[in-house]
């Protein structure tokens, strides 16, 4: 290998199509590090969601597959039980998964699916101009909740790791952030945690990442770490929420 | 409300009597589809039952998916994956398998889905019905684009196009339907096929997402962004569809040979528009049927073939008159096309069908709407 600040294998040479201090980029680079760490390039199959991910095909080096808005882990389930010895992973926004798809996520989780999710959680709709998604914090302003999110009108912010943690067929759940180097490391390490989980078909695992979203959150990148540190995680709080 | 079923097998065949929905299961499983996801419905549960079976006996995946929106996208990506992938359900199930129809055609993946239709619109109800034509042959999802749609009109045809759904379904790459009725679906008819009969061949799939090992990594996908991107890949569609037009239009034709009255009919309809020219003939009309057994592609041909001279057109449906839209397409003269349909679960009957044909005739090809 290469020095540390090499592009991993499985990440291609393309610019990202990201804003500016947006997260996907640095959690496709981590991601990406643990593939090649693992060896398993050649035989992951990824599922792109619909969402601002959903070009990820483009920066990943391995083969990926685009699934219509929120059904990313039915499709994933039909590629992984064809292919049962290849790695297969969802990467999915919070509105594909905790919003169209919650469907789909709850119950590839309860089979007991063999894959891994990664489910950035940034708060908004990105792709779709910053609407509010069911993981919006009380109190945000979006350009959907322009009144802010208030529980009686708007209900509230979506906690699908603990929900997900309720089922037999989940076995491994962490939510992570990406808001310091030190959290940044914790994702890469869960993220490999929930490879590793799959390469030994223990079953179904997924790690939620707070993710800032500048441009939707209208703060600059530093500021919408910041904002990650002081409100999202109180919400969302930091951990292990499963681990069987 | 299982009939025993003798199965007996004399000179390599084999031969039982089978429900239409199992017949389709069975040949799923005879063409090498090995992988099955499905939500429940009536009346097409005895399918999904039956893959149910018949996946594990043959070391296929089933799956009872959590809704057909999911079913069709695990088919979708079984599909991406290389494997000969089906599912079922019907109407309002269909209505649901859209999205990931129009996804897959986007991104041309093959498979089979079979619609077992029911009445409606809404809920409806669970009787046979014919009113989902539309929906299958104009493409019932969103964006440009087609799939094969194959109308059985017997068990042994269910048996039979299902088995012949997956060689056109690889050999284009692309989704392909069983248009049934639940009438085709529920009713046992003996079923015979060979004993050895074997998949067709499945072509290479190069495209298939296995891994990027020791080649360059592969995507599947219906996004083409970019400037004339998506409109050259549209291009690419339509000329895939045309050279489908042009080789797979079939039909089927009965006592047409000097018919100058031409009954369009499919699926049960046809079977009982077929009695309806046998009481034509015997009241010296000279009555034919012409069956579409594709109804994409439509089979144009075969009905242009009889619009010369003063040929008249009758257009049975069990619905309110979809087909027949089609037929007036190609006749080109609506005043020599009658229609009857029954819509909601009702079922045409033999004499419903002559009492409408001699109708049309009196008006010397003037039929009105039902
Ligand atoms: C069926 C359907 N509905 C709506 C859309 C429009 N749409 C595209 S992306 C998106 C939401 C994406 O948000 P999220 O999943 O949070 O991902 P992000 O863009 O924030 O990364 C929506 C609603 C669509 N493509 N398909």
């Amino acid at each position: 290998m290469a020095g540390k600040f090499s592009r991993p294998e499985s990440m291609t040479d393309k610019t990202t199509h990201y804003c500016p201090g947006c997260g996907h980029g640095i959690i496709h680079r981590v991601m990406c590090e643990v593939i090649d760490e693992l060896g398993i390039r050649e035989k992951t199959v990824a599922v792109a969601p619909v969402g601002c991910a959903v070009l990820a095909y483009d920066y990943w080096n391995f083969d990926a597959i685009e699934a219509a808005h929120g059904r990313t882990p039915a499709l994933a389930t039909g590629i992984k039980r064809v292919l049962p010895d290849r790695v297969v992973f969802t990467y999915q926004g919070d509105g594909d998964l905790a919003a169209i798809g919650t469907a789909e996520i709850i119950h590839a989780g309860n089979r007991g699916e063999d894959l891994s999710v990664f489910f950035v959680n940034n708060g908004v709709y990105g792709m779709t101009g910053g609407q509010m998604a069911p993981t919006t914090l009380i109190g945000q302003t979006t350009s959907t909740s322009q009144f802010t999110r208030r529980p009686d009108k708007e209900g509230y912010p979506l906690k699908i790791l603990e929900m997900m943690a309720l089922l037999p067929g989940v076995v491994y759940l962490e939510r992570t952030s990406i808001h310091s180097p030190a959290e940044v490391l914790k994702t890469r390490a869960a993220i490999k945690r929930s490879f590793e989980t799959q390469l030994a078909g223990k079953g179904f695992s997924m790690v939620e990442i707070l993710s800032p979203c500048p441009t939707y959150w209208g703060m600059d990148p530093a500021r919408s770490m910041e904002r990650i540190r002081e409100k999202v995680i109180q919400q969302y709080p930091l951990g292990v929420v499963k681990n069987n | 409300m299982k009939a025993k079923k003798e199965r007996t097998q004399e000179k390599g065949k084999i031969r039982y009597l089978s429900t239409g929905n199992e017949a389709c299961g069975e040949g799923a499983i005879r063409a090498g589809c090995r992988f099955y996801a499905g939500y429940p419905i009536t009346p097409q549960n005895e399918l999904t039952a039956y893959m149910s079976k018949r996946m594990e006996e043959e070391n296929g995946i089933f799956i009872q998916a959590e809704s057909e929106l999911a079913a069709i996208s695990m088919v979708h990506g079984a599909s991406a994956a290389g494997a000969r992938a089906m599912t079922s359900s019907s109407s309002p199930g269909i209505s649901l398998k859209q999205e990931g129809i129009s996804y897959m055609a986007g991104a041309e993946l093959p498979c089979v889905i079979v619609n077992v239709m029911r009445g409606g619109p809404g809920l409806g109800n669970i009787s046979p019905a014919q009113s989902d034509y539309f929906q299958a042959t104009k493409g019932g999802g969103h964006g440009d684009y087609k799939m094969i749609v194959l109308a059985p009109e017997t068990v042994q045809e269910m048996f039979d196009f299902t088995h012949k759904a997956f060689s056109l379904a690889d050999q284009y790459n692309i989704p392909v339907m069983i248009l049934a009725d639940g009438m085709l679906g529920q009713m046992m008819e003996p079923l015979e096929f060979s004993a050895d009969i074997q998949p067709p061949a499945e072509p290479e799939k190069p495209w298939a997402l296995t891994g990027a090992r020791g080649r360059e990594p592969l995507s599947k996908k219906s996004l083409f962004l970019g400037p004339g991107v998506l409109e050259k890949h549209n291009d690419k569609l339509r000329e895939k569809h045309d050279e489908i037009s042009l080789r797979e239009a079939c039909a089927e034709e009965y006592r047409t040979q000097d018919a100058n009255f031409v009954i369009c009919a499919y699926g049960t309809a046809a079977r009982i528009a077929r009695a309806s020219v046998d009481k034509l003939r015997e009241k010296g009309v000279k009555a034919g049927l012409l069956r579409p057994v594709t109804l994409w592609p439509f089979p144009e041909e075969a009905l242009k073939k009889h619009i010369s001279g003063e040929t008249a057109f009758l257009t049975v449906e069990m619905s309110l008159g979809q087909m027949v839209e089609d037929i007036e397409r190609i006749v080109g003269d609506r005043k020599r096309v009658g229609f009857y349909g029954r819509a909601g679960g009702g079922i045409p009957e033999e004499d419903e069908i002559v009492e409408r044909a001699l109708m049309v005739l009196d008006k010397s090809g003037k039929g009105a709407r039902k």
